[in-house]
């Protein structure tokens, strides 16, 4: 079996607290618990969870734009070594969730895609010419458009410009980092069509990051679902929202408003997220969680197999027929 | 309005470039123009008076041509200033940019130095400088420059600060370009127009500032004289020879005017946000302009539109937001409006109590009544007393929508002091109790809290209680609920329903979010480029939508438990308002289109405006 | 008062100032040692005597390395010995106070006016955006920024004291009669007037701009939809929301108008430090410089705390 596309061994992210006169030195904010995880190769996965679960600071430290402080990144079986931004742009690329603000307003759309093909791969400007022309019929974009600057686009069309930038980097995964939350619903479906269409075409490997259940599980194979900077359950896309097995992605299920489903208030307990500054021990959806028990309060559970490759970090986990 | 006050300030820049040109040109000509020798003292001429013989500004203390130094100090004031100013720029901004882009300790450690320099009133620093340099005018530019870079460099660190932390220079970094690249090729353009802002606006101050060291004779040396140490000179002959000390005085205020007007200019010019109107002051009412009273509708409900239209005048363009709405709502009903972004949802809401921020937007027409008074173009006062009393609002970001320095509790007390007098005890019980309805635990702790101290979800509660507080007949919420997570979503909502049900509100609901809708409103509005598309109930929309726009959409939104699979989209993107086509402004998108459909004005018929509606049987799944 | 104190924010920017108030012992004392020559014949300059200049190099150790001395003058500065002035034949600290108490009612009051004045002109304009009061306050705040203040003073002398003898033209006291505090405002009217003109401008212009960006936010609008009055959303929102970028200009302007005193003084004869300072460099009196330069800034450090310190009661965002 070939090296999986992205393996992630015990990654994890702790943010320095500001110099305090009476804090213990060494203390900081921890975003990311480590996280252990294999996307194999033609893979989506899905990830997601609420704001300050940590998701974007995972993404941006898979494309070395922020320091781990534990752990390692693979990239089809080699260390990603982020020294390099020429090494690492050629092998993962981003996709950014503002598309106007993640174009230079300064830059035509032609300087825009010729930064990658230039830098990365050092082509000269016929060689760039050509390939641009080829990517934009791969994302139907008009080459009219590459001599206008940014803000002469709407949404959509900037977010197929990323996309764009991002195929010219040629790697062969991408991280798409909220990439429709910023769209219309209409224009939305037509990017992650899009989306779809080149993964078959190109035969890439998505991480794809959202808040969104819905959309993530319609485009996603496989799902994690992050709480509190863990990755508290893992399973296949059609599996983890129907049948989840861990009481937090119950509740996130149970929130999103669906049509046809009458309104309920899904908990009444405690609705804050615990204070990153003080986290509490062992569970972090303890105090939320209405099967919590002693045990909860001792360790952080183990993300473990809770039957046919469905994962779970929970010491309860619900029944399939629960549901 | 505000277009011809815009023109008439780049007037007033032009007139200050046509000054400031003039005045530089001379100075460059002066070496060739027909003027005595500015250094030549003539004793027994001493003090000519303006307009005599052969001098026509008079002569000064040692009988030297007034006009001739004039001409001389002004060049050399000039260039002083500019020099200094380009200096200080240059050396100023490039180490704001730095400490901005490398951030950490680099910044850090620069700003801590930049911090000490600002330590010193500035004249302090120029003065140890000069006085270790010793006096003259190099010394003073040297120090002008000097004591002003620490102005530029924080200005220019902080705009770049900004800029570094933008998703482009990540993309850039990914792109594989290199530091030194990025701040060339990303941050300096983004910087630049900063930069010239920040230039056009000090030039004068270097102007005064080198000349104010030569008044005090720290500057240039006699006999050359600047326009400074002309007037420092002038000044123990003040009271019997006054002319000596205005001649050049009132050239320095001509100078340093004149580029103030231009600088103001270039910085209007450059600054994006005053060519849009985004720094226009909002008036206390959304503006007014119809040309027709419309005659009394039928009151439907308790808060009746019809066919109001609400437009954005910008430059001379039109954006017609809204264009011709009819809506009602009957006690305890909710209604939900629907729509894309830019489909016109939030300004109707807005519109109802005049909250259009105006300019840009004005109201052009229709009416809203509520009750049996109508709203458009009622008097402020009238307006002002049935805000929050009658008709409430609830926004869509809590942070941004509350007062970031008051306590939440205040702002509560607030609401209801605007409407009647409340004392201080019973005010703040009054407040608990509000807090309490919302279900905030521990409400009277809480009350005393900043908002900045609140979870986004007990924000919005504040929110809400805020609008409960004069316990309003109709609360229009615009997306309250967008800006949280689903789990606090579904919490909001849900006390949002609760209350409408104990209290008989009338709930105007704004979103784009089909489930929202579903769970929410008992009648529901589409809206697409301003217009309502189809209305009727929610379940019968949600059930068979019969305007295409409504299949549409509701098919594009991916449901939760479908498993992967590919989504329906509509190609092509929303008219834009200000070039609304003839006929249906969905037409370019739809499928169902046909001849007639680009034609003339398509009516809402029977809750839906289209003339070749979707039929029950083949609704899309 | 200990409580005060003792609050971890204000001790924090205490703290803070110690680093400060060194850098700028080092900026002075750097630029001093920058005075090409012997140091102290150039410290002594014209008045020194052979006496004077061996005196001298045995109190600062001017034989000594840089660094040496450097420790020599701040640990004398430390135990309030800021040297002596050969020029005036007294000690250094001892004029420096003397001096310090005419430019802080100068400078003082000038700040109280501009700061109000300005304030209430931004405000005024901004809420009259584009109308009447908003062009006459625009073009007037033009004028101010662009006059020089020794100019505008000049002309004030011109006008007021020898044409319509309404204030005397310069100094702080009456030369004979009483040193009372009407005499003070006699005198002061006119410097303080000037001084201030300038620095209301900016704050003008800032105060006005501050609160065009303030108004077009979200909570106005949420103040508006609550049923406040116009009034009270200029007034009570706008306003204290764009103090918060107000009060740091201050802090900035309270810096110029010390420094715009300089011109002042001189062309007003107010005996300030202004005053002193540059006839002290025209003398080449550098201790008296010196001493005065560090006097000064230490001042305004600490001005500068407090002005962070009401802002931190402003701003309850602000947290230790």
């Amino acid at each position: 079996m070939n090296a999986p596309a992205l393996r992630l061994t015990d990654l994890s992210k702790t943010f320095p607290l500001g110099r305090k006169m009476f804090r213990p030195t060494g203390q900081g904010v921890r975003a990311v618990h480590p996280v252990t995880l294999d996307v194999p190769q033609g893979e989506t996965l899905g990830i997601v969870g609420e704001s300050g679960c940590g998701k974007s600071t995972l993404a941006r430290m898979l494309v070395g734009l922020l320091e781990p402080t534990t752990g390692a990144i693979e990239i089809e079986g080699e260390a990603l070594d982020n020294a390099d931004p020429a090494v690492f742009g050629k092998r993962i690329q981003y996709v950014f969730q503002d598309p106007i603000s993640s174009l230079n307003p300064r830059k035509t759309i032609r300087q825009i895609m010729d930064a990658p093909l230039k830098r990365l791969h050092g082509m000269n400007r016929a060689e760039r010419t050509k390939r641009i022309s080829e990517i934009f019929d791969t994302v139907s974009l008009r080459e009219e458009f590459l001599d206008r600057y940014p803000h002469e686009f709407s949404g959509g069309q900037a977010q197929r410009i990323g996309i764009a930038r991002a195929l010219a980097a040629q790697a062969r995964i991408l991280i798409l980092d909220e990439p429709v939350s910023a769209l219309d619903v209409s224009v939305q479906a037509q990017v992650l069509n899009l989306l779809a269409d080149l993964k078959a075409q190109l035969g890439l490997t998505y991480l794809f990051i959202s808040h969104d259940l819905a959309v993530v599980e319609a485009v996603s194979d496989r799902i994690a679902v992050l709480y509190f900077g863990s990755v508290v359950e893992l399973g296949r896309a059609e599996d983890v929202f129907r049948a989840p097995r861990h009481p937090y992605t119950r509740l996130l299920a149970n929130s999103a408003p669906v049509v046809g489903r009458a309104l309920t208030a899904p908990e009444g307990r405690e609705t804050e997220l615990p204070d990153p500054l003080d986290p509490p021990q062992g569970c972090a959806f303890r105090a939320r969680c209405p099967f919590a028990t002693e045990i909860c309060g001792t360790a952080p559970p183990p993300l473990d197999d809770k039957g046919s490759g469905h994962l779970a970090a929970c010491y309860h986990p619900l029944d399939a027929a629960q549901i | 309005m505000s277009f011809l006050s815009l023109l008439a300030r780049n007037r007033l820049a032009l007139a200050g470039l046509i000054v400031i040109g003039l005045v530089v040109l001379l100075a460059l000509l002066t070496p060739w123009l027909p003027l005595k020798p500015p250094n030549v003292t003539d004793t027994s001429n001493r003090f000519q008076p303006i307009f005599s013989d052969g001098a026509l500004l008079g002569t000064d203390h040692l009988g030297r041509d007034l006009l001739s130094r004039l001409m001389w100090g002004t060049r050399l004031s000039l260039a002083v200033g500019f020099a200094a100013a380009l200096v200080a720029a240059t050396l100023g901004a490039a180490i704001g940019i730095v400490a901005g882009y490398y951030g950490g300790r680099t910044d850090n450690i620069i700003m801590r130095g930049v911090d000490m320099l600002m330590a010193f009133p500035y004249i302090l620093l120029a003065l140890a400088i000069v006085a270790a340099l010793g006096p003259g005018l190099l010394n003073a530019l040297i120090a002008v420059a000097a004591v002003n870079i620490p102005f530029f460099a924080r200005n220019i660190r902080g705009i770049t600060v900004g800029i570094a932390h933008k998703e482009f220079v990540d993309a850039a970094r990914l792109s594989g370009m290199s530091n030194t690249r990025i701040i060339l090729s990303e941050i300096l353009p983004n910087v630049i127009p900063v930069i010239v802002i920040a230039m056009s606006t000090t030039v004068g101050w270097m102007i005064l500032e080198t000349a104010g060291l030569s008044f005090l004779g720290l500057g240039s040396q006699p006999p050359v004289a600047d326009l400074g140490s002309m007037l420092g000179e002038a000044r123990s002959a003040l009271i019997t020879n006054p002319h000596t000390s205005v001649v050049p005085g009132v050239m320095i205020l001509i100078i340093v005017m004149a580029i103030n007007l231009l600088g103001d200019g270039v910085r209007d010019a450059l600054d994006p946000r005053l060519k849009s109107g985004a720094l226009n002051r909002p008036l206390p009412a959304t503006m007014v302009a119809r040309d027709h009273q419309p005659a009394p509708a039928q009151a439907e409900g308790i808060l009746t539109l019809s066919d109001l239209q609400t437009q954005f005048h910008v430059k001379n363009k039109v954006y017609r937001a809204v264009g011709g709405v009819s809506l009602s709502v009957k006690p305890g009903e909710c209604l939900g409006i629907i729509g894309e972004s830019g489909s016109g949802k939030s300004v109707t809401a807005l519109s109802v109590m005049g909250l259009v921020a105006s300019p840009p937007g004005v109201i052009a027409g229709g009416s809203v009544r509520y009750q049996d008074q109508e709203l458009i173009g009622a008097p402020y006062g009238t307006l002002r007393s049935l805000r929050g009393r009658e008709v409430a609002y609830i926004f869509q970001d809590p942070l941004a929508t509350l007062h970031p320095l008051y306590r939440v509790g205040d702002q509560l007390i607030e609401a209801i002091k605007c409407h009647r007098p409340i004392g201080r005890a019973d005010g703040r019980r009054k407040a608990i109790e509000l807090l309490e309805a919302v279900r905030i635990p521990n409400a009277s702790a809480r009350v005393d809290d900043y908002p900045h101290e609140m979870s986004g979800g007990m924000r919005q509660r504040i929110g809400i209680a805020m609008a409960l507080a004069n316990d309003p007949e109709v609360i229009i919420a615009d997306e309250p609920t967008t800006a949280l997570d689903v789990t606090v979503q579904a919490q909001v909502l849900s006390l949002l329903d609760d209350l409408r049900r104990e209290r008989g509100l009338a709930i105007v609901f704004i979103t784009h979010d089909f489930g929202v809708v579903a769970q929410l409103c008992d009648r529901v509005a589409v809206m697409y480029a301003g217009r309502i598309v189809e209305e009727g109930a929610t379940r019968a929309i949600l059930d068979a939508p019969r305007h295409p726009y409504t299949a549409r959409l509701m098919a594009c939104v991916p449901e939760l438990g479908g498993g992967k699979r590919r989504l329906e989209a509509i190609p092509g993107l929303p008219p834009v308002v200000s070039d609304l086509p003839e006929g249906c402004a969905f037409a370019e998108r739809c499928t169902r289109v046909r001849g007639d459909c680009r034609k003339g004005e398509i009516p809402l018929e029977n809750g839906v405006r289209c003339l070749h509606p979707v039929t029950y049987q083949e609704a899309p799944a | 008062m200990l409580r005060f104190i003792l609050n971890p924010y204000i001790l924090k920017r205490l703290v803070s100032a110690v680093p400060v108030l060194l850098g700028i012992s080092v900026i002075v004392f750097a630029i001093m040692a920058l005075i090409p020559g012997d140091p102290a014949t150039a410290i002594l300059g014209s008045y020194a005597t052979p006496e004077n200049v061996a005196a001298l190099n045995e109190d600062l150790g001017l034989d000594k390395p840089l660094v040496q001395q450097y420790f020599i003058w701040l640990g004398n500065m430390l135990q309030g010995d800021f040297g002596r002035s050969f020029a005036l034949n007294r000690p250094v600290l001892d004029e420096v106070l003397e001096r310090f108490n005419a430019t802080l009612i100068l400078a003082g009051t000038s700040f109280v006016l501009c700061s109000i004045l300005g304030i209430i002109a931004g405000v005024v304009s901004a809420a009259n955006q584009y109308g009447w009061a908003d062009k006459a306050i625009t073009f007037v705040v033009l004028l101010g920024i662009s006059i020089p203040s020794f100019f505008l003073g000049m002309m004030m002398i011109l006008t007021f004291a020898v044409n319509l003898r309404w204030f005397p033209a310069s100094g702080m006291w009456p030369i004979y009669g009483s040193r009372d505090i009407w005499a003070l405002i006699d005198h002061l009217a006119m410097p303080a007037l000037a001084l201030s003109v300038v620095a209301t401008g900016v704050i003008a212009r800032l105060s006005r701009s501050a609160m065009l960006e303030v108004l077009r936010q979200d909570f106005i609008r949420t103040a508006r939809a609550k049923g406040v009055h116009e009034r009270g959303v200029v007034w009570r929102h706008a306003l204290r929301a764009a103090m918060v970028s107000i009060i740091p200009v201050l802090g900035v302007q309270a810096g110029f108008v010390l420094s715009g005193a300089v011109y002042i003084e001189v062309v007003f004869q107010w005996p300030g430090l202004g005053r002193m300072l540059v006839d002290a460099i025209l003398r080449r009196d550098i201790l008296l410089v010196q001493g005065g330069v560090v006097f000064v800034a230490a001042c305004y450090v600490f001005f500068n705390i407090v002005v962070d310190v009401a802002q931190s009661y402003l701003d309850p965002r602000i947290k230790t």
